[in-house]
């Protein structure tokens, strides 16, 4: 389970369950996209663009409560800051892992 | 106590699209006007094209990140007072607390806690229409440069020095006019008098800062340091005396009466500040260059030229002033003589 239910079951409380669908559509269209980003990014070795996708999914994981992908996208962040991306490359695949399930189970979760 | 949350404008600035979502949705659950932009340029550029009263602002962001927003509008008068609540992760509060010190009014971490949103939205909003109603308040009862400088650094009474130019003018034989007038018709002829002035004088960037009875102080070149102090004191005492010769011309057609009046500008350093209470101040300044210029405006009488100046005043004047030297006067109660110009006022 990558998804912490607390705090989508918040979510979903303060701001209904209609505007959360909306939210998950637009998480899961942007998702692959920011994937996309820091493959790209990694390829080209473009620091800066690479962080910036870290940080804009790292922020848009922890709204649903997927800790553990925010988590991995916050070290991707920080090792780009360093400008290590050799070190954020070897972190990569696992973060892609996480996502999928994440995908997986919030597509699980809409009505 | 229990405040009424009327809704606001806001613009709520992030390029991550679930954030801004979510962000916009919170709001208008609120009944809030909201508007987005999706990098700073936008948001910028969104600003000028409408109202806000208030920003919602990411830090990381393409194009024009949060520091170069909040730069932008520091840099810029119009929007120096709109009130910013950063929103930014919870990891990068180092990055929030430099917003605060540059200006931003407040934070927000996300993900967002939508009480707090609620709460932090509102506080700002009414801190504002607080903000707002001041500044009316004040401008209806100061000169705009004065009611600008008392919103951007508060009431200080406390004075300092300045290099500036103060104007000193008044109706000659005002006394006798008003005792062959009825009250009304006085108080209606200083009003109109006194309006023809100050337009005179804040055209050219002066404070008329006193009046009594019949006469105006105004200063040149404080709150707001003007270097050419000397030359708007004097432009401005001859278009006192151009609208002056209009308003005549208007009294005598109406078989009304007309006055007279005598000028003196005198410049260099002088103290300022704002002199009274709290509740009630004015902007004045003191010294011996302010005592110069309420002598040369008596002095105007002795010597029949109705605008006189004093050499600081007069080597501040570009050479299409025409200047004529009067020579030394020794003024009462002042140990030396003092070398009185005389402004020539075309037409006159």
């Amino acid at each position: 389970m990558e998804l912490d239910m607390t705090v989508y079951d918040e979510l979903k409380e303060t701001t209904g369950s209609d505007f959360v669908d909306e939210l998950v559509e637009t998480y899961l269209d942007d998702a692959p996209k920011l994937l996309g980003e820091l493959k790209s990014s990694m390829e080209a070795q473009d620091v800066e663009a690479f962080r910036r996708a870290a940080h804009s999914l790292k922020s848009s994981s922890a709204t649903f409560g997927a800790r553990g992908l925010s988590e991995m996208a916050r070290e991707l962040e920080m090792l780009a800051k360093e400008n290590n991306l050799s070190e954020a490359a070897t972190k990569l695949p696992a973060l892609e892992r996480a996502l999928h399930s994440v995908e997986t189970e919030l597509k699980g979760l809409r009505q | 106590m229990t405040a009424i949350h009327e809704p606001g404008h806001l613009l709520v600035v992030d390029d991550n699209r679930v954030n801004r979502l979510l962000l916009i949705h919170g709001l208008e659950q609120e009944g809030h006007d909201v508007a987005y932009a999706e990098n700073g340029r936008q948001a910028l550029d969104m600003l000028a094209s409408r109202p806000f009263d208030l920003m919602l602002l990411d830090i990381e962001m393409p194009v024009m990140n949060g520091f170069q927003v909040l730069e932008a509008l520091l840099a810029d008068p119009n929007f120096r007072d709109l009130p910013v609540i950063m929103t930014s992760a919870s990891d990068e509060l180092d990055r929030v607390v430099k917003c605060i010190e540059m200006g931003a009014e407040d934070y927000l971490t996300k993900p967002l806690n939508p009480v707090l949103l609620r709460a932090r939205v509102n506080a700002s909003l009414e801190k504002k229409r607080l903000r707002d109603q001041q500044r009316k308040l004040l401008h209806t009862f100061a000169m705009p440069e004065v009611a600008d400088e008392l919103m951007k650094n508060g009431l200080t009474l406390g004075g300092k020095h300045v290099d500036a130019s103060v104007m000193f003018a008044d109706i000659r034989s005002f006394t006798a006019i008003a005792e062959t007038q009825d009250p009304a018709d006085t108080i209606g002829l200083l009003n109109d008098y006194f309006a023809l002035m100050f337009d005179a004088v804040t055209a050219h960037g002066g404070i008329p800062n006193q009046m009594a009875g019949d006469g105006l102080m105004a200063v040149f070149g404080a709150p707001v340091a003007h270097e050419d102090h000397c030359e708007r004191a004097v432009r401005a005492a001859l278009e006192m005396m151009e609208n002056l010769a209009a308003f005549n011309a208007q009294q005598a057609s109406l078989r009304k009466v007309q006055i007279r009046i005598g000028i003196g500008v005198a410049s260099g350093v002088m103290i300022a500040g704002y002199t009274g209470t709290q509740h009630r101040a004015q902007y004045t300044c003191i010294g011996d260059t302010v005592n110069l210029g309420a002598r040369l405006e008596q002095h105007t009488k002795v010597a029949g030229c109705p605008i006189l100046i004093d050499a600081n005043t007069r080597s501040g004047l570009p050479e299409d002033i025409a200047i004529e030297p009067l020579g030394p006067v020794l003024f009462k109660g002042k140990q030396q003589s003092v070398d009185v110009f005389s402004v020539r006022v075309p037409g006159g």
